[in-house]
């Protein structure tokens, strides 16, 4: 699971083929978020916080328990909270731990037009070179989730990255980690959705009739994925998209388009190149000259 | 077919290697390599220790600059869990998780204090100062309070005008001889935390 730097599956904005040889051999990894367990004690902010030696502005009370209210470039992590009633008439308290989902086909990579600003490793994880970011804000319209954010302090996108610094020496997350109820676990993501699995049954015996696993298809998979009591309504849980899919403009712009565009600059160029050294630069005829003379005569008297 | 003369060819033939060769000097941009960030922890000094909170007592890791050579000057740099506790088993709550800022937290007291009556403001005093004047006033306040005997003669032994709060994570051994200490004087109102 080791991540050296060519355990690369996919690099924003690059051509080349990425590095083929070790492919299979490194296992996807996954954190599952369990939602019924999360009692929303915000450990794994925190967590994600010291870890990731991030602080950010002391914010407002605004009379929810969202604490800070949304994801910035120094909070990679926000629990959601939801009030949700039930058709027996009971409030449920939907939490969701929000952040990187860590698409399997990723639309912020796709959109991002500085090279190696965005990498998925070998593992599946999705994270951002700032030192390459050119702070365009591509990454934010191709995700299909509303994550990454753009610094105040210095005008780059920031998100979770799984702890890739952690998990590259064979460490779980920090957010994993801390968690006290064991909602937030880690592991390979065949292991996970096994877990997710076991975990789905017994909460259908429990009353949760429509309890599933949130591993969307439409993004290829995700390597965070969540465990929800009403997996038929991802809605509830803070607006969770049901269906979520790399938009098309971004599949047309980045793919097809791309490529063709590029041809039709380097024919543009390369004809003026030529052009340019064969016959030299456009010179004017006498007779021309002679017209606009004239014309410009009529025109002045 | 355009008809292109020697001069041309070589005048575009010639161009387009000056202006690759530029390219290949350093003046392209440079491919960066992608790399995780560098793992902060690799080299550090781990202590064992139990976080300072609740009576939970949560078994924590603390991790310090330097490997211990004697020119390293250590000072924390990061806190998480300890996987071998058996209370936490790695875990830790938002307060445990952000134990770091505790620690370097500019209202952190380091020492003893003391505020004289009627001051607004604090002075630093020793150990020894300090133990003398709890010690003093104490004694002054038990002398002054003391009932041994209720009014219909019923005895009691209490000490009712001070209380004492102890350390959350002091051991079984601490603990057991905080709670003769106090007891022993009398003192009712008595809170060591031990109730989460």
């Amino acid at each position: 699971m080791a991540l050296q730097s060519l355990d690369i599956r996919r690099r924003s904005a690059t051509t080349t083929p990425a590095p083929m040889v070790r492919d299979g051999a490194t296992p996807d990894v996954a954190k599952l978020i369990d939602t019924t367990k999360c009692i929303g004690c915000k450990a794994c902010q925190a967590a994600c916080m010291e870890w990731n030696d991030l602080r950010d502005d002391i914010g407002k009370n605004t009379g929810v328990y969202d604490n800070p209210l949304d994801l910035s470039g120094q909070s990679w992590t926000v629990m959601r909270f939801a009030e949700y009633e039930n058709e027996k008439g009971d409030l449920e308290w939907l939490i969701r731990k929000d952040g990187c989902m860590h698409c399997e086909d990723p639309g912020c990579l796709k959109a991002c037009p500085a090279p190696g600003a965005i990498v998925q490793y070998a593992n599946g994880i999705v994270d951002f070179h700032e030192e390459n970011c050119i702070g365009c804000g591509y990454c934010i319209a191709g995700c299909p989730f509303n994550v990454p954010r753009i610094s105040k302090k210095d005008q780059k996108a920031y998100k979770c990255t799984l702890c890739s610094d952690r998990v590259a020496v064979g460490l779980e997350p920090a957010c994993v980690k801390t968690c006290p109820t064991g909602a937030i676990t880690f592991g390979t993501k065949e292991r996970m959705q096994s877990d997710a699995a076991e975990r789905v049954e017994q909460l259908k015996t429990r009353g949760f009739a429509n309890a599933g696993l949130y591993d969307p298809a439409g993004v290829g998979g995700t390597h965070v994925m969540y465990v929800l009591h009403h997996a038929d309504r991802p809605g509830l849980y803070s607006g969770l998209p049901a269906d979520p899919k790399v938009s098309p403009l971004v599949r047309v712009w980045k793919g097809a388009t791309k490529p063709l565009a590029l041809g039709a600059l380097v024919l543009a160029a390369v004809f003026g190149f030529v052009n340019y050294v064969r016959t030299g630069p456009k010179e004017v005829e006498p007779e021309d000259e002679l017209a606009a003379q004239r014309e410009k005569e009529q025109i002045h008297g | 077919m355009v008809e292109v003369t020697r001069r041309e060819f070589l005048k575009v033939t010639g161009m387009t290697l000056a202006g690759s060769s530029v390219a290949m000097l350093g003046f392209a941009p440079e491919t960066a390599i992608a790399e995780v960030r560098q793992f902060k922890l690799a080299r550090a000094t781990e202590t064992r220790n139990t976080c300072p909170y609740c009576s939970v007592a949560c078994g924590i890791l603390m991790y310090g600059l330097g490997d211990g050579a004697k020119n390293a000057k250590s000072s924390i740099f990061h806190i998480e869990g300890d996987p071998d506790h058996p209370v936490n088993r790695g875990t830790l709550c938002p307060k445990g998780a952000s134990l770091i800022d505790f620690i370097h937290s500019e209202g952190r007291l380091l020492y003893p204090e003391y505020r004289a009556p009627r001051s607004d403001k604090w002075q630093r005093i020793s150990w020894e100062e300090a133990y003398d004047k709890i010690a003093r006033l104490l004694k002054k306040d038990r002398d002054a309070n003391f009932v041994a005997k209720t009014a219909d003669g019923l005895t009691v032994n209490r000490w009712l005008t001070t209380g004492v709060l102890a350390a959350s994570a002091s051991s079984n051994e601490a603990g057991y001889i905080t709670h003769k200490v106090v007891r022993s004087l009398g003192i009712l109102a008595f809170d060591n935390q031990a109730r989460v």
